[in-house]
């Protein structure tokens, strides 16, 4: 999950929308792209085999990063799950922790899966379930490798956890489409290739119709990418102005007005990628507190011990409801709780990394840096206690608000009624805004 | 995960088990730490827990463990309405004995952590961790806590050399035909029990009072820690005296328990004695987590049940944010005491040297968790919610006594200050 998505659905402001409800589906695991495959004659074994036929002829002590994550992909061995000629097997799933082990085990290079994040898990399983063959044979393989990056051009800023109110234009003329608006909340758009995009294309249709889904090239005339700077100091994001911006209806994804059916595909798989492995106990951010207490006795006082242990047993407590989640996956079992996990872990983080800061009281009063920094990961550890504080702010907004995730809890698990909708069946354009 | 990419730092980039386990940063003495605890958190402190973690256990049920749901659960929707369980409370009775012959003994429920060579079913505690999700369920006015976890779990820790005798009450117990009570007050912490207050004579009658014993009333054994060991005591016996007293929890009954030169029969010396109830301590308390998430179970589903019919304002009550909000976030408790639960008996059940950790950590968690579940399904029942026909404050009534139960969270969090080397201030 990104930031961009997150904020897609991200003002605690709006947090009860129905329609950002619509944009977010509990649960994952199961194979959410929307793309029928085949079920694959391919096992661990023969999985294994290939994994070795690949090492064999590119030996990733000799073969060089990029070649090797190509032949990679030429091999089907980038996600099994995918269609042979498109980086796969149409092997299932689960084997990918079979191939991605072995050639871990043998030192092969990784396609650094977090920092293509937003490629990896929002625009490939969109193109590969509504591109044409074309698309997907232009997109798939640089995205896979990290050659092209990608970002998301969703939220906007008066579209947040609202998304289909979203107000950016496109207007068809000849072969292409003339698109202005700001997005924003985009994190790597100033790294990135290519966009995906959702656009507004008939004004007259209730929001969540006439709005249609594109390909957006970053580097086309009318693309402006500024960074937007946040309470860390640093810039993870940005915003994009979209002026003139020519696409051509080649770079459309999906039907003129289908955009937001489209959309699903893309937000429904933020939440499929469920990460493997063990968490530590203490292997989150209670662990850097916990040895802080351990390290530094002069600082303890009675109250804080209090709150770090309510802490510490509610953070072992996250990291099993996790472990327990993961072996019903494992178990073929999707449940909800993955919108529990993400709860779970934006208040612990908050109230944790709070904690911190108050722990080492006169400490607590500096903070390491305010230079302007663009990173490309956000690294928890890496810093002090004052940007952890101020970055796990947005861990109750991105990727959808606290907020709009207890109303999916809420309508989709536990069955309540839902929010009236107001807004449902008017023309877009005659929306209050 | 699906938490951000950029959420949650990478465990295996930053804080690997391996490097946290070899260098633990407090191993070393300092001369500022605490001089008396530190010792004795040494000592507590289990081989998996602080620095490593422990081998993951297996959170899920297994399909005999819902089978074995499914029959108690249709047991108890059959022949323990809240309707019946009021009934049964206001009657005065310690327990329903005929719903109790049908789980302990038809179900067999009763001998679930007795080995089979001693007539039980040889099962762990993850099945009786089941059973008590479904009583918690139906706040069932049942011995199977105190008879059939704490009472077994002692006399199975007593001494090999009165094992005759120990067989010969275990065995009518597991088969669901005596009931034993642990002579302690249910709110005895595992993790070091306060001294007996009974006292045995040198001809072996025991003398002393034990207040808040829950189980005492109906049992035909009465289990007494005395100062010289542990003893069976049969509580018609000549200077026993059992009193009721007015409970809170009206479910599961407590009483005082008087002895005055009582006939006793010792089955353990002292210190085998010590450790054979605290492991049923220790037991109790983490299987009273699947009993205290099986309440809270029923409170956050009669509370959706409730607000999905309940209009007001012309919509349902629940669809109000407001409302939705705090029974979604009950859920998400849920789901975590699910996996505590599941934790603490897959431990007891392996007998993992987490044991200690996982279960202070599923108390110090579920317990909150029934508490605050039951005080919201008050609360979104409205009046309705205050009246003595709607069963709701039997659950509260439960849940909050099952706070007490075994150690507060409090006292569980203390403990883990230890287990886990967080220690408190030394001034």
């Amino acid at each position: 999950m990104t930031h961009d998505d997150a904020m897609a659905h991200g003002d605690p402001g709006t947090g009860g929308s129905a329609e950002a409800d619509e944009n977010l589906r509990t649960g994952g695991g199961a194979d959410t792209d929307g793309y029928a495959r085949p079920g694959g004659g391919t096992d661990a074994d023969e999985a294994r085999r290939r994994v070795r036929e690949l090492l064999a002829a590119h030996p990733p002590e000799t073969t060089p990063r990029l070649a090797f994550l190509r032949a990679r992909f030429d091999a089907g061995l980038a996600w099994v799950h995918y269609p042979e000629g498109l980086g796969g097997l149409g092997a299932p799933r689960a084997l990918q922790a079979v191939v991605d082990a072995e050639l871990a085990a043998a030192g092969a290079p990784d396609n650094e899966p977090r920092r293509i994040g937003i490629g990896l898990g929002m625009a490939a399983p969109t193109i590969l379930g509504y591109g044409t063959d074309e698309q997907r044979r232009r997109l798939l393989r640089p995205l896979w490798t990290g050659e092209e990056v990608w970002c998301q051009l969703f939220s906007e800023p008066g579209a947040g956890s609202d998304l289909a109110a979203l107000a950016t234009r496109a207007v068809r003329d000849g072969d292409d489409w003339v698109v202005d608006g700001q997005k924003v909340w985009t994190s790597s758009a100033h790294l990135a290739r290519w966009a995906i995009l959702i656009a507004r294309t008939d004004p007259e249709l209730p929001k969540h119709r006439g709005i249609t889904y594109f390909v957006c090239d970053m580097t086309h005339p009318g693309v402006e990418v500024r960074p937007l700077r946040q309470i860390t100091g640093e810039a993870e994001f940005n915003e994009v102005f979209l002026t003139g911006v020519r696409i051509p209806d080649s770079a459309r994804l999906g039907p003129v007005g289908e955009g937001w059916r489209v959309a699903q595909t893309t937000l429904m798989n933020e939440r499929v990628a469920i990460g493997g492995g063990h968490v530590p106990r203490e292997g989150g951010m209670i662990g850097i507190v916990a040895d802080t207490w351990r390290d530094r006795p002069e600082l303890r006082t009675h109250d804080l011990h209090q709150r770090l242990l309510r802490l510490w047993v509610e953070a072992e407590v996250a990291r099993l409801a996790g472990e327990r989640l993961g072996q019903r996956l494992a178990h073929g079992e999707p449940g909800p709780e993955g919108s529990a996990m993400k709860l779970a872990f934006a208040r612990l983080n908050q109230e944790i990394s709070g904690l911190e800061v108050e722990l080492l009281g006169e400490e607590g009063l500096g903070y390491d840096d305010w230079t302007l920094r663009r990173p490309e990961l956000v690294d928890f550890t890496g810093r002090e206690a004052g940007y952890r504080y101020l970055r796990a702010k947005g861990n109750s907004i991105e990727g959808g608000t606290s907020e709009v995730l207890l109303n999916i809890v809420a309508e989709r698990v536990l069955g309540l009624p839902p929010e009236p909708r107001a807004d449902k069946d008017v023309p877009w354009k005659d929306l209050p805004r | 995960m699906s938490t951000p990419r950029s959420e949650a730092p990478r465990p295996e980039a930053s804080r690997s088990e391996a490097s946290r386990s070899e260098a633990p940063p407090s191993v070393a003495p300092r001369s500022d730490a605490p001089r008396a605890a530190a010792p004795r958190a040494e000592a507590l402190r289990p081989d998996a827990s602080r620095a490593g973690t422990p081998h993951p256990a297996d959170l899920l049920y297994s399909e005999a463990e819902e089978d074995l749901r499914a029959a108690v659960r249709a047991l108890l929707d059959d022949r323990c309405p809240p309707s019946a369980v009021l009934a049964a409370a206001e009657a005065g009775r310690p327990y329903d004995a005929p719903l109790w012959d049908t789980l302990g003994r038809d179900i067999g429920a009763a001998g679930l952590l007795v080995p089979e060579k001693l007539g039980g079913q040889g099962a762990t505690a993850r099945e009786a961790a089941v059973v008590l999700e479904e009583l918690g369920r139906s706040v069932a006015p049942l011995p199977y806590l105190t008879s059939a976890v704490l009472a077994v779990r002692t006399l199975l820790g007593c001494d090999p050399e009165t094992e005759e005798e120990v067989r010969g009450l275990l065995g009518p117990i597991a088969a669901g035909r005596a009931t034993a009570a642990l002579a302690v007050p249910l709110s005895t912490a595992p993790g070091g029990a306060p001294r007996p207050t009974v006292r045995a004579d040198v001809d072996g009658r025991l003398t002393g009072r034990v207040t808040g014993v829950a189980g005492a009333t109906g049992a035909s054994t009465l289990l007494v820690p005395a100062d010289s060991g542990l003893y069976a005591v049969a509580p018609d016996a000549a200077g026993v005296r059992t009193t009721p007293v007015t409970s809170l929890d009206l479910t599961r009954p407590l009483a005082t328990v008087d002895l005055d030169r009582a006939a006793a029969r010792r089955l353990a010396p002292a210190d085998r004695a010590a450790a054979a109830v605290d492991r049923a301590l220790l037991t109790g308390a983490g299987l009273l987590a699947s009993e205290q998430l099986g309440l809270a179970e029923w409170c956050l589903a009669e509370t959706v049940r409730h607000t999905r019919e309940r209009h007001q304002f012309g919509r349902p009550v629940g669809s109000f944010q407001a409302l939705k909000h705090r029974m979604a976030a009950l859920w998400l408790e849920l789901v975590s005491a699910r996996a505590v639960a599941r934790n603490a008996a897959d431990a007891l059940a392996t007998d993992s040297p987490d044991t200690p950790v996982a279960v202070a950590v599923a108390q110090a968690y579920c317990a909150r968790v029934a508490v605050h579940a039951a005080e919201e399904c008050v609360q979104l029942h409205g009046g309705i919610g205050m009246t003595w026909e709607h069963p709701a404050h039997l659950y509260l009534k439960r849940a909050k006594s099952a706070e007490i139960a075994l150690g507060t969270p409090g006292r569980h969090r203390e403990r883990l200050a230890l287990l886990v080397d967080v220690p408190a201030p030394t001034s």
